[in-house]
């Protein structure tokens, strides 16, 4: 078997190799690719769109289709993972250990004990207990509130920077995945339940086909912002530019609760309650 | 002689690192038992086809695809010889997020075959799955 996998990558390598040899040089600027399409957008896309980030305005305009349909694969990757892991029923471990939130001393609830429910004192720990990491949590309470404003400045300025919905998704996603990894997955899930971020997730899909039926109903093509013109006090070529705008703050929508519902998923093998 | 064959090497030396690379990936896939190490060979694969469209973008003398628009440019002609091919960074950028939420799925699907067989090797998943039928 090794001797065969060998031998094939061996084969299809050499193959690839041949073939590169009629491939065009490195930075060659009248390379095949660089030479149809490219050049429109390159040309075009500031004029058409008024957005100076070519790739931005690739994304989401002249390519929006395709940028849709990449968001709905990411959303429905988050469903399956949802499908394929989530278990419903909890099964409650008879020891139960709680942290006294003003002395740090953590109480283990055998069976039949009182549990100190809902008591602003007391914060529920997980099986396997950890100890109270001080300068873990401390620098993420500083350091997460820049990562998400990072995370906005990302999307909102992906117009004339590199960046844009997906990027800055998954800083802010990143951003509450750091947050469980530093406190415990108890309390992220308390932060942001799974409703809230399934929610979120249907609500970024929505933005994102909800503009395009806006641009049908505005007698256009969809997905064509110029269509939004009528109602934006802008000219046709600068509400293309913000159509852009609100398509991205869907697919940032998107990407961030799929990334953290992914990370919840996984983290806790489906029971959404506790892990790593 | 000697100078023209390592032309040649270094002309297409960006190719040849993806595909080997990519066979890297193939091979992973191909003789791994584990199936957790079968996806980091597909994750390995991927980002070969990720570098390969990524460095397609580049062209000599050019910029980021950024247009400057402060300096007055709408009014001068924008030439396409002085930005870099925006098309496969675009593809590229919804790929790698796509990537991510699609290993999140493999990664479930794999924590769901090993709570049924007990184990991640292809070869004491198969015979369990034979004793099933």
């Amino acid at each position: 078997m090794k001797a065969f996998g060998l031998v094939l990558a061996v084969f299809f390598g050499g193959l690839l190799i041949y073939g590169s040899f009629e491939f065009p040089l490195w930075g060659d600027p009248a390379a095949p690719a660089s030479t149809h399409v490219s050049p429109y957008y390159i040309e075009n896309a500031l004029k058409d769109t008024s957005v100076p980030n070519i790739v931005t305005a690739v994304l989401a305009d002249y390519r929006g289709y395709d940028t849709m349909f990449e968001t709905i694969v990411i959303f429905t990757a988050g469903i399956a993972c949802i499908l394929l892991l989530r278990t419903y029923k909890t099964v409650e471990p008879d020891i139960r250990l709680y942290r006294h939130i003003p002395t740090g001393i953590t109480l283990r609830i055998e069976k039949g004990g009182k549990f100190p429910a809902d008591s602003r004192y007391f914060e529920r720990l997980d099986s396997a207990w950890v100890p109270y990491d001080l300068i873990a949590k401390t620098t993420c309470r500083l350091v997460i509130p820049f990562i998400q404003i990072f995370a906005l400045y990302v999307i909102a300025h992906g117009h004339y920077s590199p960046g844009g919905g997906f990027q800055g998704g998954v800083i802010m996603g990143a951003s509450l995945v750091l947050f469980a990894i530093a406190f415990d997955l108890r309390s992220a899930i308390r932060r942001m339940g799974e409703r809230v971020i399934m929610l979120l997730a249907t609500l970024g899909v929505g933005i994102y086909a909800g503009v395009g039926i806006l641009c049908m109903l505005l007698e256009k093509n969809y997905l064509d912002y110029s269509a939004l013109a009528t109602f934006l006090p802008f000219d046709p070529v600068s509400a293309r530019s913000h159509g852009i705008l609100m398509v991205e703050i869907g697919v940032g929508i998107v990407v961030m609760a799929v990334m953290i519902l992914l990370y919840f998923i996984l983290a806790s093998a489906g029971k959404y309650d506790e892990g790593l | 002689m000697a100078v023209g064959v390592l032309e040649i090497l270094v002309s297409r030396i960006n190719y040849w690192v993806y595909i080997a690379l990519m066979m890297i990936g193939l091979y992973g896939i191909i003789i791994k038992n584990n199936i957790m190490k079968k996806i980091i060979a597909l994750s390995i694969l991927q980002t070969a086809v990720i570098l390969f469209f990524v460095s397609i973008g580049a062209k000599r003398d050019a910029t980021i695809p950024i247009i400057d628009h402060t300096n007055a440019s709408a009014h001068t002609a924008i030439s396409a010889t002085h930005f870099i091919n925006p098309l496969p960074h675009v593809l590229m950028l919804t790929a790698i997020v796509v990537a991510v939420a699609t290993l999140g799925v493999a990664l479930s699907m794999i924590i769901k075959i090993y709570r049924e067989y007990n184990t991640l090797e292809e070869d004491e998943i198969l015979p369990q799955l034979r004793e099933d039928k």
